[in-house]
């Protein structure tokens, strides 16, 4: 499988050429967020305050590290479910969010902000989370300290490999990855 | 009696956590190179080889296979002729998991209420606890750090004794089928079949620990295990649900006697970084 090199922020032409399906390795600067940070940043959105962080062409990446051992820029940092954004997900990727990763499907409102709005869901492999923290080089926590391993921070990644798991036109992978592998 | 000492029960949970989150078993390796030699998905073939990649790293650098290092859950075997001294069992289990998730760099993932403040513990206490009590001098621990993905994905069921075990197999298909991507396949599924609806959950949790390429040992179980795992892979979920044809590395049932009015029925899942270490003290 030859991997799409891409970096962010991403642009519409970005999201455009992505079908689902394709292997891409992601670079440049990704933003984690997973359940308590997203319903803060839900909140501010529906109050229409500013965000802590621009999301204008960015990837959140659903995760919560582990605590980095010494000599390590991060812990081990593999993708957490992503369904349990999806409440939250249309509403960012309206202000302009391109890119989320998580592991497992996503909710028909969310593919729905996808296709209206340009944006795409990639699937990283759930539990390497040792793996996937050799591709980041830089983690720094930018906003909500207070939660933990919840805080969101600012990842530099080089070739972080994900695979396109919903594109901008409506693919879905998770069901015709299942049609096509299904057996009766 | 026998005395054993607080402390050391305390360092031997410790070591247990850090060991159970850093080394996969074998047998769950063994099984994880074998679909990868299997698997028809190009897709769910490199998902195979990262996970592989992973468990590597993860042994020989000492790091969380995973980032949810889990809900430390403990099955405890007791000698009736063991006295711990210095202190109560619970207590040092606890101050085992404290240590060890603090020391070893695993993540504090437990929130002390789970609804209105869910404020981290910030050392991952409480463990669960399972406690049996048994005859002889040893003490029997059984340390199984449990992620919270697949945890979502399970379900007890009260099903009537009318449903049969055909009713069972279908209820666990379902589940597999509804958990999609969601618990990290390839996943290892737990059936509880019998006891309370409080015990038959735990059986299926108690079904996980068993050693990948094991069978029940009645006939009957055996059989509906290989049935179900051919019925799983059947799906075409795939190794993290994005298609393919490994779903599930083993279907394990464990059953218990039940009330003659009930036949409880629950389905544990667990991902492929199925965690579990023991120890004979």
């Amino acid at each position: 499988m030859g991997a799409i090199k891409l970096t962010t922020p991403l642009k519409v032409e970005d999201v455009e050429r992505l079908k689902i399906g394709d292997a891409v390795l992601l670079n440049g600067v990704i933003y984690t967020g997973r359940d308590a940070a997203h319903k803060r940043l839900f909140e501010l959105l529906k109050k229409g305050e500013d965000l802590p962080i621009d999301i204008e062409g960015q990837v959140i990446y659903y995760v919560g590290p582990t605590p980095a051992k010494p000599g390590y820029v991060i812990g081990s940092a593999g993708p957490t479910t992503s369904y349990r954004m999806d409440p939250y997900a249309p509403a960012l990727i309206e202000r302009g969010l391109k890119g989320m990763i998580g592991k497992g499907n996503r909710g028909e409102e969310v593919k729905e902000a996808m296709r209206k709005h340009k944006a795409v869901y990639f699937a990283a492999t759930g539990g390497a989370g040792a793996l996937i923290a050799k591709s980041i080089k830089s983690s720094e926590i930018v906003a909500y300290e207070d939660l933990g391993p919840e805080a969101v921070r600012k990842l530099v990644v080089e070739n972080f490999p994900v695979i396109v798991a919903n594109d901008c036109y409506g693919g879905d992978l998770f069901e015709e990855g299942m049609k096509k592998y299904s057996k009766r | 009696m026998r005395e054993i000492d607080y402390e050391l029960v305390v360092n031997k949970v410790k070591e247990l956590c850090m060991d159970a989150n850093y080394n996969l078993g074998s047998d769950v390796e063994n099984a994880l190179k074998k679909a990868y030699e299997n698997e028809e998905s190009p897709t769910g073939k490199e998902v195979l080889r990262q996970i592989l990649e992973n468990a590597k790293i993860a042994r020989e650098e000492k790091l969380p296979m995973c980032q949810d290092t889990g809900f430390a859950v403990f099955f405890i075997e007791l000698g009736d002729e063991v006295k711990i001294n210095g202190g109560i069992l619970p207590d040092a289990i606890a101050e085992g998991v404290r240590k060890g998730y603090t020391d070893g760099y695993l993540r504090k993932s437990i929130v002390d209420d789970p609804t209105i403040d869910r404020k981290n513990t910030k050392d991952n206490t409480p463990p669960i606890i399972h406690l049996d009590i048994v005859r002889g001098d040893k003490l029997k621990i059984v340390c199984v750090p449990k992620g919270g993905g697949a945890e979502n994905m399970s379900e007890v069921k009260m099903m009537k004794p009318a449903d049969g075990l055909e009713g069972i197999k279908d209820f666990v298909v379902d589940r597999v089928r509804r958990s999609g991507g969601n618990p990290c396949p390839p996943v290892i599924v737990g059936v509880g079949i019998g006891g309370t609806f409080e015990r038959c959950a735990m059986l299926a949790k108690k079904a996980l620990l068993r050693t990948v390429g094991e069978h029940n040992r009645d006939p009957r179980f055996a059989a509906a295990e290989r049935e179900l795992l051919e019925r799983v892979n059947n799906l075409g979920i795939g190794p993290m649900g994005l298609g393919g044809r490994t779903t599930a590395l083993a279907v394990n049932i464990e059953t218990f006697p039940c009330h003659l009015a009930t036949m409880p029925a629950a389905v544990n899942m667990n991902c492929h970084a199925t965690r579990h270490k023991e120890i004979v003290i």
